[in-house]
C-alpha cells in the first residue's frame, strides 16, 4: 500500500491477505483519478446532472424561531434517491468503471445505500449485487423493491444478527471470492484503508458546498455544524468543510436507541470502546472478549455496531464532539421539523435535528449559527414512524 | 510456563520427521467448544489417535469474515455453548494433557486486541500453543504481534494467497515463522470439489522463494485433496470445513460424529504418504 490508512493510531487495513492485491489497486486508482481533470469533470457532471448537485443551504425561518438561533438545513435530502449515500456511490461507481470492473456489490442496512448503488448500476450498466440481512429485507420491503427495480439483485444474508454487519461480512466473503472483477462498493466511512478516505474526499462535496453557502448567507461561519453519525459519512462529508475552521464545533449525533445506559444502542463512540472491525481499527460495540455486540437504533443506518476511524481521531483530539440521541428523541426531531418546516426528514438526519433543539437550549447557545447535515428524507421511514406513533397507514 | 513445553514438538521437528519419512503433514481443524468443551475435546482425542501430525484450533469470533458457512456455523455454536477467550485457552491446557504436538491458533485479530496483545502471547504461549496465525491481520500491521511472538516464544504465522506478488510473499516468508499458510483458493473457506492447477501454481511459486515449511489449507476436503498438495510439494495439508461438517450433520448422535471423524482422519493421514 501508499500509505498505511491511519488517522492518529485509527484506521488501518485488518484484512485477509487475499483482499490486500484488490486494496492496493483501489488505492492507487483513487490516488490516481481523484485529482485527474477528466475523471472529475465527468463525476461534476453527474452529480449535477443525475443527482442534483448543488444541494440548497436553506434557512429554517420557523424553526430558527422556535429554537431561538438562527438554523440552517443542509439539503442532501434533496438529492435523487433521498439522501447523500448517491454522492459516495457516483464517485466510487465511476471509479470502478475507470478501473475495468465488470460487476459491483454492496451491503446495505435500510436500503438507502443499496439504492444509491443499484441506480448508478443501472447508470454505467454494471451488474450490481447487494447484501442485505434478513431482517432488513422483512422490515425495508418497499426498498427491496426499489433496487430490484433498478436491476439491482439483493441478496438476503441469513448468518448473525441477520443486519448490517452480517451483510458487510458477506460482502466481504464475496469479494475475497470474486475480487478480480469485482468492486466492492463500501457505503461509508468505514472498512480497511483507502475507504474511509475515499468515501470521505466524495462526500466532502456536501461541506464544500455549505461552507460557502453559508459565507454567501451569512457573511461568517457557522458556530456549529450537527451531523448524525452511523458509520461517519455524510458527517465526515460536512465536517470535511469546516475541519481547519478551529472555531467551528463539529457535533456528530448517534444513534442512542433505547438510551446509551441499556445494551440497546447504537451509540459506538459514545458507549463502545477500541476495537478492530471490518478491517480498521476504531470505536466498536463488543463484550471484554471482543466479541462484536448488535446495535440498536430505531434509525437502520445508525444501526451499526462499528464506526469510521476518523471519527474515533476526532473524539480522541477532541476536534468533534460526539453524543447520542435516544429514538424517543429522534421522533420529536422528525415531527419538529416537519410541524414547522414541512420538511420531513429521514430517521438518521431527525437525530441531528432532536440534537440541535437540546444544543439550542442551553443558555451559551442562544443566538447562534447552527447547520444541521439533513442527510436524508423521510420517506423510506413513513412506516417505521407510523407504527411508532400508534397510526396505521 | 507450561510444565510439559520443554517437550512439546516444534513445527520444524514436525515437518523434518515427516519429511524424511516421505510424508506431509496432516493437520486437521476443530473450533474449541464446538459443538461444546468436552465434545470438542474428544474429537482432537480422535484427531490424535488417527495420525494428526499438528493441530489447527479456531477460537471462536462473532465476525469471521474469511470463513464460509461451515466454520461459521462452528463459531455460533461454540460462542452458544458458553466459550470465551479464557475458556479457549483452558481448552488448550487440555489438550496440552495427552499430546505434544504442534498446536497453531486460527483467530481474528479483535479477539487478541482486546485482551491486549501482550495478554494474549503470554496466556497463549502458557497455555501450550505453538503458533498463532490472526486471519485478519496482513504484515502491514503485525508489528507489535510479531515483537509479542517472539517475546513468547510463539511462532507468528501469516497466509500467502493466489492474488499475492512474488515480493510480497518474500517479506511475508521473512516475517512469518512456524509455516507458511498457503490459500488453496480464491475464496474462504469451505469444502470444495476438486484442487484447482492454480492452487499447484501457487505451492511451486512459494515454494520457490522460502525454505520455510508451507501447509496447504481452505478447500481441503478429501484424501484425494491431501495426496494432490503433499504431491505439489506442500509440506502439509489443513483440514477444517469438511470436518466440521460431519459435526453439523451429527448433533445429535456424538458417537457416530466421533467414529466418522475418526475414520476420515485415518484416512486424510493416510493420504500424506507419497
Ligand atoms: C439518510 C441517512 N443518513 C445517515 C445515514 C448514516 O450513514 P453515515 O453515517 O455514513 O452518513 C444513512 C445510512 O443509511 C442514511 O440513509
Amino acid at each position: 500500500m501508499l500509505e498505511d490508512g491511519k488517522f492518529g493510531k485509527y484506521g488501518g487495513i485488518f484484512v485477509p491477505e487475499l483482499i490486500i492485491p484488490a486494496l492496493e489497486e483501489l488505492e492507487e486508482a483513487f490516488y490516481k483519478y481523484k485529482d485527474d481533470p477528466e475523471f472529475n469533470e465527468e463525476l461534476k457532471f453527474y452529480l449535477k446532472e443525475f443527482a442534483g448537485r448543488p444541494t440548497n443551504l436553506y434557512f429554517a425561518e420557523n424553526l430558527s424561531k422556535k429554537l431561538g438561533c438562527r438554523v440552517y438545513l443542509k439539503r442532501e435530502d434533496m438529492l435523487h434517491t433521498g439522501a447523500h449515500k448517491i454522492n459516495n456511490t457516483l464517485g466510487q461507481g465511476l471509479l470502478a468503471k475507470y478501473m475495468g470492473k465488470t460487476r459491483l456489490i454492496a451491503e446495505t442496512g435500510a436500503g438507502q445505500h443499496g439504492i444509491a448503488t443499484a441506480v448508478i448500476g443501472a447508470l454505467f450498466s454494471l451488474p450490481t449485487e447487494v447484501y442485505m440481512g434478513s431482517e432488513d429485507v422483512e422490515r425495508q420491503k418497499m426498498n427491496v423493491f426499489r433496487m430490484e427495480l433498478s436491476g439491482g439483485k439483493v441478496i438476503p444474508v441469513e448468518t448473525g444478527s441477520k443486519t448490517l454487519k452480517d451483510a458487510v461480512n458477506e460482502a466481504f466473503r464475496d469479494w475475497i471470492t470474486n475480487v478480480e472483477d469485482t468492486h466492492y462498493l463500501i457505503g461509508s466511512t468505514m472498512g480497511p484503508h483507502p475507504y474511509p478516505t475515499m468515501v470521505k474526499h466524495f462526500q466532502s462535496v456536501i461541506g464544500e458546498e455549505a461552507r460557502r453557502q453559508i459565507m454567501e448567507k451569512e457573511g461568517k461561519l457557522p458556530d456549529a455544524v450537527i451531523a448524525c453519525v452511523g458509520g461517519g459519512s455524510n458527517a465526515m462529508g460536512i465536517f470535511a468543510g469546516f475541519m481547519n475552521d478551529d472555531k467551528v464545533e463539529l457535533i456528530g449525533v448517534e444513534g442512542g436507541g433505547d438510551g446509551t445506559e441499556t445494551p440497546r444502542t447504537g451509540a459506538t463512540l459514545c458507549k463502545g470502546t477500541e476495537g478492530i472491525l471490518h478491517g480498521s481499527l476504531s470505536f466498536v460495540l463488543q463484550n471484554q472478549d471482543g466479541q462484536i455486540s448488535e446495535a440498536h437504533s430505531v434509525s437502520a443506518g445508525l444501526d451499526y455496531p462499528g464506526v469510521g476511524p476518523e471519527h474515533a481521531h476526532l473524539k480522541v483530539t477532541g476536534r468533534a464532539n460526539y453524543v447520542a440521541v435516544t429514538n424517543k428523541e429522534a421522533l420529536r426531531g422528525f415531527e419538529l421539523l416537519s410541524k414547522y418546516e414541512g420538511i420531513i426528514p429521514a430517521l438518521e438526519s431527525s437525530h441531528a435535528v432532536a440534537y440541535a433543539e437540546k444544543y439550542a437550549s442551553m443558555e451559551e447557545n442562544k443566538g447562534k449559527t447552527i447547520i444541521i447535515n439533513l442527510s436524508g428524507r423521510g420517506d423510506k421511514d413513513m412506516f417505521i414512524v407510523a407504527k411508532e406513533m400508534g397510526v396505521e397507514v | 510456563m507450561n510444565p510439559n513445553s520443554k517437550k512439546t514438538m516444534t513445527y520444524n521437528q514436525v515437518f523434518e520427521e515427516l519429511k524424511n519419512k516421505n510424508e506431509g503433514a496432516f493437520i486437521p481443524f476443530v473450533v474449541a467448544g464446538d459443538p461444546d468443551f468436552e465434545t470438542s475435546i474428544e474429537i482432537v482425542k480422535k484427531f490424535v489417535e488417527n495420525g494428526a501430525d499438528a493441530l489447527e484450533i479456531g477460537f471462536p469470533f462473532s465476525d469471521p469474515v474469511a470463513d464460509g458457512p461451515s466454520v461459521q456455523t462452528a463459531d455460533i455454536r461454540a460462542l452458544g455453548s458458553g466459550m470465551t477467550t479464557e475458556k479457549c485457552f483452558q481448552f488448550i491446557e487440555r489438550i496440552r494433557e495427552f499430546t505434544q504436538i504442534p498446536i497453531g491458533l486460527l483467530v481474528y485479530y479483535n479477539l487478541i486486541y482486546k485482551k491486549g496483545i501482550e495478554t494474549f502471547y503470554k496466556r497463549a504461549s502458557e497455555a501450550g500453543v505453538t503458533g498463532i496465525l490472526a486471519a485478519d491481520l496482513p504484515p502491514e500491521e503485525a508489528g507489535s504481534a510479531v515483537e509479542m511472538a517472539d517475546k513468547y516464544g510463539v511462532n507468528q504465522i501469516f497466509m500467502v494467497a493466489q492474488t499475492t506478488r512474488n515480493e510480497r510473499i518474500d517479506e511475508i516468508a521473512k516475517l512469518g515463522s512456524g509455516f507458511l499458510y498457503v490459500v488453496a483458493v480464491m475464496g474462504v473457506t469451505g469444502a470444495r470439489s476438486d484442487i484447482q492447477t492454480s492452487t499447484v501454481d501457487l505451492i511451486t511459486r512459494v515454494k520457490d522463494r522460502t525454505d520455510l515449511p508451507i501447509a496447504v489449507g481452505f478447500g481441503i476436503s478429501k484424501p484425494e485433496h491431501v495426496r494432490d498438495v503433499i504431491k505439489s510439494g506442500s509440506n502439509g495439508a489443513i483440514v477444517a470445513s469438511a470436518i466440521i461438517n460431519i459435526i453439523t450433520d451429527n448433533l445429535d448422535n456424538k458417537d457416530k460424529a466421533l467414529e466418522e471423524i475418526g475414520n476420515f482422519c485415518s484416512e486424510l493421514k493416510q493420504s500424506t504418504k507419497i
